[in-house]
């Protein structure tokens, strides 16, 4: 971990930094193929839709000894989706079957019969329809317009309206991955995930807008100064706020990992393999768009305005200047590499004790004497 | 932004103090917890089971193929909500097959209340009273009817003159009514006179004068004076059957508790012209418990025209009946049109009464009407292996979190510890007393909710740390870096919280069922986060960096400034050049 902790050190320093912005057409194009895999394996397989949106069929058995877990595994090699078994007051098995239509149910009565041990004319069987009706449905759609609406004027107003374009971009391009990857494993949509959807969405825009929030922070004199391109600080906040980044989403994505591979993977599939699927996926997802799609997004937005632009010839222009007089002062990337060797060797001699702090290089507080306080 | 500003105060201030405040706070709920004796929160159907009620169809006569799927599903729409009620107590509605429909209750619900509330039909029509008497006994020995008429109705500001008539009515015309019975009926059927049948031309039960040898009034006469609402059988079928267009005779008993039966005119005003509904204690008045109706802009115009209408005629033909599932709920007096858009039923209403009055008038009508084909409990639907397995899944989770957090954060682990120990215990009290308060319930997806939730209390303090950190790096000691890493973390803590708050406000305002559940915790997941960093996390951290272990930047406090990487002054020389630099923005 103490690799991860100075890797916090240098990103902080800008000794080191991924160019996030500048190969934004390369994570734009792995976005982009990953999303038409997702809609490609979305139109092929479609989604499995679970009893509580489409209804099917429930079996009332007599009075039985089997096990209500037994019985479960039963219905679903006899009918092949996923079954909800209850037990009833007097002992009886209710077992309810998703996708299943008249005909099907008649044999799929015989086979229960048969592993369960009753007579097949005690068994009840009838048609359900779905408990999530298309009311419900609409409910949470309306619901999700509404909020997307509120959200981006919020963010429009909070933040700017390209960085409200951006946010949606990248929760949409969440939103897309999740659904697909559950299209192609084939799990069954139930009311949990699409919960687990709702939670996706809530999660990927509160991402997105903490690393907004740094880099409003970051470029709000952006104007008064010839140094960075717009481009250039937005990557510079994305580097900045990567250790929270990445803590974030690993304590975000343990707890779900647990219930996916610990839980999901000792009993099989059930409702809580279908949640936490939905909620790994998505939680990954939202971290990686906020950072390599919505931010990069933005600052493509900002280089197109006309003060941007003004400001990035402004930056080239004193650039070149400053390579004429051969100054080394710019070109952070040549930089890097030249700081990453050092770091190692000069990290571990110097040893500072807390007073030491306080004797700061001037150059690197210039920030601090300032009313503004840029650099906190 | 009131918090900000009180966690400043608070927090800089007197950080012991604010710890010290939210930890009693804790003590007393949880403390409140224990000593209402819910120290579990109330689980879901998917997670404990619960009775399922199966509801049938019944066909009624006059409306053929009422039983369809589109009503069917209004139905369990309709259920679906009045159920459901807040949208927290995590029922499930479907159908089966063509004319069923299945209630599932989680444990721990009013099972009894529930099935009332489900199967009600809820059909409200304000009907004009043609006649009215004491039901059974003898109608002479009984008291005069009209003073029985106490309820009254009307939009607020008419209320207190309504009061007033009633009482001039009652003791204007003691017992004109129990003795005139029967002219009185004939009279309004043959209906030329008064107002109540010629006034509305288009709804007037039989407005022609040929009504008198209508062998449906006739028949309606004969039904009236066989009518005994002392019996309930008899009681339960009055009036079966009869269309809102037609008049009926219908029992209702009267704040003496005497049964009271009464003929009435077409209905004037119905259920759907109801926009919503509201129970509330009346403390003017005696009234007690009532139910309070606001109209659509339809309904508040036929009010105005009926109350209209009847303020001018004679008793008993000056009251109104309202009309529920085929009992009249209150009949009160009008003395003047009421135009205010709202009208209240007042009874001798219990509160639980007025509530469930509300919620059916707010929710509307079944379109069909229902009987109890079964009632079971049921079992968990998920099993007690899926919830066990989540539960050992989720801690292991958990304990991974705890070593992440101690390998890179250190000592400061022990604040991010605490604070999701903290966050931990408030949710699950909360959750525990939210059960009985509004029948809150918890099902498996909101329990993933509450994992996913660890995560966003988390970043808020991770967000905290890291800003920490980095005025450290800078090289500040650590109370100021604390003071001034601060507002910065709490800006962006507020800001997102705030995306996760909308989302959460909106989904529980507009959608229904499981939906409006997870909204639920996830808004209150949302909000205990604020409250957690700011008078928790904050405050301990103010204290903790106080203390020598964390101030002085001990290798193991997480705080450690050469492994934060702060440059030692000697290297300036060396390094004056562009990683210098970057840093300035």
């Amino acid at each position: 971990m103490s690799k991860l902790g100075t890797l916090g050190a240098r990103l902080h320093r800008g000794e080191i930094g991924y160019d996030f912005v500048g190969k934004r057409k390369l994570w734009y194009g792995i976005s982009i193929l990953i999303t038409i895999t997702a809609i490609v394996g979305l139109a092929v397989r479609g989604l499995n839709m679970g009893i509580e949106f489409q209804g099917g069929a429930v079996f009332t058995t007599e009075r039985t000894s089997v096990s209500v877990s037994q019985a479960e595994t039963y219905a679903e090699e006899a009918s092949g989706h996923d079954a909800i078994v209850q037990k009833l007051g007097n002992g009886a098995l209710r077992i309810q079957i998703a996708g299943i239509d008249t005909g099907k149910s008649d044999q799929i009565k015989q086979e229960l019969a048969k592993d369960l041990k009753v007579n097949p004319e005690k068994i009840n069987a009838a048609l359900v329809g779905p408990s999530w009706g298309d009311q419900v449905a609409n409910k949470a759609w309306q619901g999700l317009a509404i909020f997307l609406v509120l959200v981006v004027i919020y963010l429009a107003i909070a933040f700017e309206w390209r960085m409200a374009v951006a946010a949606l971009v990248a929760l949409i391009h969440d939103i897309t991955i999740t659904v697909g990857v559950y299209a192609l494993v084939g799990f069954e949509v139930t009311p949990g995930t699409v919960i687990g959807l709702l939670t996706i969405l809530g999660y990927s825009l509160y991402d997105t807008v903490v690393v907004f929030d740094s880099l409003k922070e970051q470029t709000k004199d952006i104007t008064k100064q010839t140094r960075w391109t717009y481009s250039e600080i937005a990557d510079r906040s994305i580097n900045g706020t990567l250790v929270r980044s990445i803590n974030t989403t690993v304590v975000a994505l343990l707890p779900v990992g647990g219930l996916l591979f610990i839980g999901g993977g000792v009993l099989g599939a059930g409702m809580l393999n279908d949640i936490s699927l939905s909620l790994f996926v998505g939680l990954a997802a939202g971290a990686y768009s906020s950072i390599f799609i919505a931010t990069p997004l933005v600052a493509d937005l900002k280089e197109r305005e006309p003060q941007m632009k003004a400001l990035r010839k402004r930056v080239l222009a004193k650039r070149a200047a400053a390579a004429a007089k051969g100054e080394s002062l710019e070109a952070p990337v040549v930089d890097d590499g030249y700081d990453e060797d050092h770091e190692d060797a000069d990290a571990t001699p110097a040893v500072v004790g807390p007073r030491a702090q306080r004797a700061q290089p001037s150059s690197r507080g210039r920030g601090r004497g300032r009313p503004s306080g840029k650099r906190r | 932004m009131a918090a900000p500003k009180k966690g400043r105060q608070g927090t800089q201030g007197r950080p012991g103090r604010t710890l010290a405040l939210i930890l009693i706070a804790i003590v007393a709920l949880t403390g409140g917890m224990f000593a209402s004796g819910h120290s579990t929160p109330r689980l879901g159907i998917d997670l404990a089971g619960g009775t399922s009620i199966t509801l049938q169809a019944k066909n009624e006569p006059g409306q053929k193929n009422a039983i369809n799927p589109t009503n069917m599903n209004t139905a369990v729409d309709i259920m679906n909500r009045r159920v459901n009620g807040l949208g927290v107590t995590e029922a499930e509605v479907q159908t089966q097959g063509d004319s069923n429909i299945i209630v599932n209750i989680p444990k721990g619900t009013n099972s009894e209340q529930a099935r009332e509330q489900v199967g009600t039909t809820a059909k409200l029509y304000f009907r004009p009273v043609l006649t009215t008497e004491v039901s059974g006994g003898d109608p002479a020995a009984s008291p005069s009817p009209s003073a029985s008429s106490s309820a009254s109705t009307g939009s607020d500001k008419d209320t207190d003159k309504d009061k007033a008539t009633d009482k001039a009515t009652s003791s204007a015309s003691p017992s004109a009514t129990s003795s005139t019975q029967g002219r009185a009926v004939t009279d309004a059927l043959k209906a030329d006179p008064t107002p109540s049948g010629s006034g509305s031309a288009s709804s007037s039960p039989s407005a022609s004068p040929s009504a008198s040898t209508d062998p449906a009034t006739a028949k309606l006469q004969a039904e009236y004076t066989a009518l005994d609402c002392t019996k309930k059988t008899v009681r339960a079928k009055a009036g079966d059957g009869a269309k809102a267009s037609d008049p009926t005779v219908a029992c209702g008993q009267n704040s003496q508790g005497q049964w009271q039966k009464y003929i009435l005119g077409p209905a004037e005003v119905e259920g759907t012209d109801v926009d919503k509904a509201s129970a509330l204690f009346d403390t003017q008045g005696a009234a007690g418990w009532k139910v309070t109706m606001d109209f659509t802009s339809k309904g508040a115009k036929k009010f105005a025209s009926i109350t209209g209408k009847l303020a001018q005629n004679q008793s008993p033909q000056n009251q109104f009946a309202i009309v529920l599932d085929g009992e009249v709920v209150s009949d009160p007096y009008v003395s003047q049109a009421l135009t205010g858009g709202s009208a209240e039923i007042s009874g001798s209403f219990k509160q639980q009464e007025a509530e469930d009055l509300a919620n059916m008038l707010s929710y509307g009508a079944l379109p069909l009407t229902f009987t109890e084909a079964s009632v079971d409990t049921v079992t968990a639907a998920l099993g007690g292996e899926q919830l066990e397995a989540g539960l050992i899944a989720g801690a292991i989770g958990l304990a991974l979190v705890i070593i992440y957090l101690v390998a890179y954060y250190r000592g400061l682990s022990l604040i991010a510890i605490a604070s999701l120990l903290v966050s931990a215990v408030m949710t699950y009290v909360i959750m525990s007393l939210l059960g009985p308060a509004i029948g809150f319930a918890l099902n498996l997806p909101a329990v993933c909710g509450a994992i996913v939730a660890i995560g966003i209390t988390a970043d808020s303090f991770i967000v905290f740390f890291e800003r920490i950190r980095d005025e450290i790096r800078e090289g500040r000691t650590l109370r100021p870096a604390v003071e001034r890493g601060w507002p910065r973390a709490r800006r962006t803590i507020l800001v997102s919280d705030f995306v996760s708050f909308l989302a959460a406000a909106v989904l529980f305002v507009v959608t229904v069922g499981k939906v409006q559940g997870f909204a639920f915790t996830l808004g209150l997941t949302t909000l205990l986060d604020v409250v957690v960093v700011f008078f928790f996390t904050k405050p301990l951290m103010t204290i903790l960096a106080r203390k020598k272990f964390f101030a002085e930047g001990h290798s193991w406090s997480g705080l450690d400034p050469k492994r934060l990487g702060v440059q030692p002054p000697l290297r300036r020389t060396r390094r004056v050049s562009a990683p210098v630099d970057t840093k300035e923005a």
